[in-house]
């Protein structure tokens, strides 16, 4: 794998790394400002309304920070047409279609209810796949909006963020007060939030593989096409793995919104991938198909 | 779906009320006398072919069922979307024999579990000025739209509307304008 042919959109994925950071920063950034200010718990509502506003505005920062475009049922009448049709069979509200300009074959689903949702392919997802490649993959994102994953992961970091907030400046605040029990009291509350932290870390990421393998199901049962779904699932893993670690390593923030994940290196620990293994999804898909394949009791 | 649903990640099939079908023969003489709309005795059900024997079966089976009526033999094409469609044609004039087959197709399909692979069921009809209308019954809302196609992925959305103001009182019809799918190529719109 010294060499590649995939061309990567470098810049985009600078994009993505400084949004992500940003981010980051602004969290707990201003969460840091405001309890050195007001105290601490002023700060936890703070970083609440913070989470709140990501998973509020969910669809805007991801699409922005893919520099997605929507486009019309005029402008591409065949991807419209085949959300159309899988709406219709799902029977759910058709979000809007996004396309973002890059040659990283993927596709995610965003916004904060199936109301206000968004779904965005790459224009590399749409020249790799077949129609039914594409279909599959296209229901796969739309049961990922019918399951509300956005909004339930959101609600699973906002835990983590909350604890890794005060494990970040909790002892400092504790330490800067001088009462009789404040200090011990803060330190116990530190040590606690590490540990949530870490549990909450593990789960959110357990969490999210799960919710993967429900929506490859739940789309291998929509399309009725299982096969299609693997074998989309095989052609962008195996795309996925002839691009430098490098590049991948920075779209990593966009990854638990993402069909498969940008980042597959094999000695990555599968308790912190966001994303079960291809030869989990492949299995339970193939389990699926043997689903369909029996006539009914 | 449910919050509860939701949280676990289950996707709840959609119980169906295929029954309103039958409503369809009073629909289409309140469009013969309201608008002049003819049947054409077409009526198609369209369904997501799923892989596997089970499947295969089960649609054999269909179309054998269609067939023992000893009328012209069920048309089956699959349009660019890689959905299914079984054409059945009737005499115009017979259009509760026609929809007592579409309620049959559906009804097998579903007993046999597919239920979640139908899609639509159109019944064929034609204006005065002799533009295409169809009658689209969506399996999952358990509603009808009317569907006129002009041309190339264009609709004539005031024909649709006018016969939308006609059937409002004999089928229930699908409020969300944004579900009514455009069905540009289906067969059995004349």
């Amino acid at each position: 794998m010294a060499k590649t042919r995939f061309r990567s959109d470098g810049g985009l994925t600078a994009r993505m790394g400084v949004v992500t950071f940003l981010l980051g920063a602004v969290y707990v950034g201003f969460g840091a400002v405001l309890v050195y200010y007001s105290g601490p718990v002023l700060g936890i509502v703070i970083v609440i309304a913070l989470a709140w506003a990501q998973w509020y505005f969910s669809d805007k920062l991801a699409l922005a920070s893919m520099r997605a475009r929507e486009v019309t049922p005029e402008q591409a009448p065949e991807l419209h047409g085949v959300i159309d049709r899988l709406c219709a069979l799902a029977d759910m509200p058709k979000p809007r279609v996004h396309i973002a300009d890059t040659d990283l074959p993927n596709a995610f689903a965003t916004g904060r209810s199936p109301q206000h949702s968004s779904i965005c392919v790459t224009t590399g997802i749409l020249q790799r796949l077949s129609a039914e490649e594409l279909e599959g993959v296209l229901s796969h994102e739309l049961a990922h909006v019918a399951n509300r994953d956005v909004a339930i992961m959101t609600v699973a970091s906002a835990l983590g963020l909350l604890a890794g907030f005060i494990t970040r400046w909790g002892l400092y605040f504790g330490g800067g007060r001088r009462d009789s029990n404040g200090a011990p009291a803060m330190l116990v509350i530190w040590v606690v939030s590490i540990v949530v932290y870490a549990i909450s870390f593990l789960l959110t990421r357990a969490l999210s593989r799960y919710r993967e393998l429900s929506a490859d199901r739940s789309a291998a049962y929509l399309t009725g096409k299982p096969s299609a779904l693997a074998s989309a699932l095989v052609k962008i893993s195996g795309d996925m793995g002839r691009i430098p670690t490098k590049d991948l390593r920075q779209a990593e923030a966009m990854n638990a919104f993402f069909f498969a994940p940008a980042f597959s290196r094999d000695s990555l620990s599968a308790l912190i991938s966001t994303h079960p293994s291809t030869e989990r999804r492949l299995q339970q898909l193939s389990s699926v198909a043997a689903d369909l394949g029996r006539p009914m009791q | 779906m449910g919050l509860w649903d939701s949280l676990l990640g289950r996707h709840k099939p959609v119980e169906a009320n295929l029954d309103v079908l039958f409503a369809v023969p009073q629909a289409a003489l309140t469009l013969q006398a309201g608008g002049g709309f003819t049947p054409l005795g077409t009526g198609a059900v369209c369904y997501r072919a799923n892989e596997g024997a089970a499947f295969s079966v089960t649609q054999t089976d269909v179309q054998a069922l269609l067939d023992a009526d000893g009328g012209p033999a069920v048309e089956r094409s699959t349009d660019s979307y890689g959905f299914t469609w079984l054409l059945d044609r009737q005499d115009p004039a017979d259009l509760s024999g026609l929809v007592t087959e579409l309620h049959a197709v559906n009804t097998s399909l579903q007993d046999n579990g597919f239920g979640s692979s139908l899609l639509c069921s159109l019944i064929g009809f034609t204006a005065p000025s002799g533009a295409p209308l169809g009658l689209v019954y969506l399996y999952k809302r358990g509603t009808f739209y009317p569907f006129a196609p002009a041309g190339n992925q264009q609709r004539d959305n005031v024909l649709e509307l006018q016969v939308r103001g006609l059937i409002e009182g004999d089928l229930p019809v699908e409020p969300e304008l944004g579900r009514w799918l455009g069905l540009w190529g289906a067969p059995g719109l004349g």
